[in-house]
């Protein structure tokens, strides 16, 4: 396996490939794209068109071809999740719900056009994989305990995204006097990284419900924790167990 | 990457709760404080010199932190500095599930399995886990302790 890791967006990106070690622009190219795409929407860029469009400098309509494309992607996965998934809370323009996945997927069709049918992309815990025969092992992170892993899938051809939160229960006390309930985290494996991220953001909006909402949407499959350590699962996740 | 510890405080008393971390890097990271708690396994205020751990020089107080979109919601804590040790944090707010009363349309009843989680030893490539909320802590976290420092 090689695998070369940058930080970009304030994450971790990592790019790992199975077999004979390509060359270094392979990874380059992937890594220049996430470069580019955090210039463009990083929240936390003074100059980046998202933080220009919410300074009122600029308007959507006028945002270059990838902003508008994400725009879009963020008006229809908002009509497709009955506006549980949306880019546009309290008056802010926010499209980091889906911008992760998207990227790890055309980061994905970066190293298929080069010929590539082995490997994985991973940007802070979501991920895309693609194999030919050996499955890619996955663990799922214990939301309620660091460093623990809970759960051991193995998917081939798919992506993989966790919406959620960490908590330790009975750790930290809420001052208005009530237990959290809802959702620890929720894990989507979806078609694509694309698909998995904008449903697992929209599903984890819709509390104790989401799990009942991808298991609604064909092609989708999830894991979703409470934060009593119960876990609400679609039937399909065995198949990837 | 991040990690983020918490240790356990009981109802009845306040053990020393320190929370380590690994800063944000920069570009994602709210203004805000340099202290970071380092562990330490007891409260100091005694007299004797040796080996006590070093203090990291926040003021005691109760801070409450920035309220940080965390995108699903907003996360807010309030963090409680005694014996200059960050001892208890506490979240004023945090992203709960919308509430609406409107059902979603076209869904059948879901068929649903559940099982209680357990800890894996197993070997895997990689690990998928949630991180958004955790950033809005971090930073809300932060900027109550740039309160007390």
């Amino acid at each position: 396996m090689h695998a070369e890791t940058r930080l970009i967006m304030g994450m971790s990106c990592t790019v790992t490939v199975r077999g004979e070690r390509p060359s270094d622009r392979v990874f380059q190219e992937v890594f220049d794209y996430f470069h580019w795409i955090d210039g463009l929407l990083s929240p936390y860029r003074p100059e980046s068109e998202v933080t220009r469009i919410n300074r009122g400098e600029l308007s959507e309509a006028a945002a270059s071809p990838e902003v508008a494309r994400i725009i879009g992607l963020c008006r229809q996965t908002e009509q497709e999740t009955e506006g549980y998934f949306n880019a546009w809370r309290g008056g802010r323009f926010d499209p980091s719900g889906l911008v992760k996945g998207r990227a790890i997927s055309e980061a994905a069709q970066m190293l298929r056009r080069r010929g590539l049918e082995d490997f994985m992309v991973e940007i802070a815990g979501d991920l895309e994989v693609a194999s030919q025969s050996t499955p890619w092992r996955i663990g799922l992170r214990n939301p309620l305990q660091t460093g623990e892993i809970i759960k051991v899938i193995e998917v081939r051809n798919a992506g993989a995204a966790t919406s959620g939160e960490y908590l330790q229960p009975g750790h930290i006390y809420n001052p208005l006097g009530e237990a959290p309930g809802g959702t620890a985290s929720l894990t989507v494996i979806g078609p694509d990284a694309y698909e998995a991220d904008r449903f697992a953001t929209a599903a984890y909006a819709m509390g104790d419900r989401g799990i009942g909402f991808i298991d609604g949407r064909p092609g989708l499959e999830g894991y979703q924790i409470d934060r009593t350590g119960k876990a609400i699962y679609t039937l399909g996740m065995d198949s990837y167990v | 990457m991040r990690r983020l510890l918490i240790a356990s405080i009981t109802a009845a008393t306040i053990a020393a709760a320190i929370i380590t971390k690994n800063l944000l890097p920069a570009s994602t990271q709210a203004a805000g404080a340099t202290a970071t708690p380092t562990t330490s396994s007891a409260p100091t205020g005694s007299t004797n010199g040796g080996s006590s751990a070093p203090s990291t020089g926040l003021r005691d107080g109760t801070y409450t932190g920035s309220s940080v979109d965390a995108y699903y919601g907003n996360v807010q804590v309030r963090a409680v500095i005694s014996g200059g040790r960050l001892t208890d944090v506490q979240f004023i707010d945090y992203p709960r599930g919308q509430g609406r009363s409107q059902e979603i349309s076209n869904h059948s009843l879901p068929i649903l399995k559940s099982e209680a989680i357990q800890a894996q030893s197993a070997q895997v490539d990689a690990v998928s886990g949630a991180s958004d909320t955790s950033q809005a802590f971090d930073s809300s976290l932060q900027s109550a302790l740039s309160q007390a420092s």
